[in-house]
């Protein structure tokens, strides 16, 4: 009985350090994303940018 | 005893879906959106500076004007202006994003995964600060 009390304790304590820790790859995730958008990064406008260098070599 | 065991297993059972729901990050306020929107329009007036050098991407994430000389005189408090508006907004955006998720004690680390991330999407040609404080051209 002791050991299934100590048992499920461990577990909540485990739980709790999991809870308090920061969330360092789900921040990072969103950081990205926010500063994709602040840097206009989005693919379409990625995309346009060779288009343009890409004609005149095509001329040579 | 028995009751005593269901209401730890309960409280472990809470806490799990609490911790797991903690890895969702909430991104999605209006103040944050608001946050956004700005920091996106002022890149426009931005985006000139940094590629002449005279902006820079400190190690803390946050902009410096570090060289003045690179802009045109009756440019310079403009910049000045913008940089510090920027960096205003910067630090606002990570208060709102601890705040939404209930946890203000986040805003210091959420600045420091931020200025990595600044950093590591500048674009070729901006300047970025290392960890010994040196600019760096990327």
């Amino acid at each position: 009985m002791l050991a299934a009390v100590s048992g499920a304790a461990l577990v909540a304590t485990g739980c709790v350090t999991i809870n308090i820790y920061f969330p360092a790859a789900a921040v990072e995730k969103a950081a990205d994303k926010i500063i994709e958008e602040v840097y206009q990064l989005k693919k379409g406008a990625e995309a346009a940018k060779p288009a343009v260098p890409a004609a005149p070599a095509d001329k040579k | 005893m028995k009751r005593f065991l269901q209401l730890i297993a309960a409280a472990a059972f809470a806490l799990a879906a609490f911790g797991a729901s903690a890895q969702n990050l909430e991104v999605n306020t209006p103040a944050v959106n608001a946050l956004k929107k700005s920091l996106a329009d002022r890149h426009g007036q931005l985006a000139g500076h940094y590629g002449s050098g005279a902006v820079g991407i400190g190690g803390d994430g946050m902009l410096v004007l570090r060289d003045a000389n690179a802009v045109p005189l009756p440019q310079r408090g403009a910049v000045t202006g913008l940089v510090s508006a920027e960096n205003n907004d910067r630090a606002a955006l990570y208060r709102e994003i601890a705040k939404a998720n209930g946890k203000p004690e986040w805003e210091g680390e959420i600045k420091n995964t931020f200025a990595q991330r600044w950093i590591s999407n500048a674009q070729g040609g901006w300047f970025v600060q290392n960890a010994q404080g040196a600019w760096v051209k990327k």
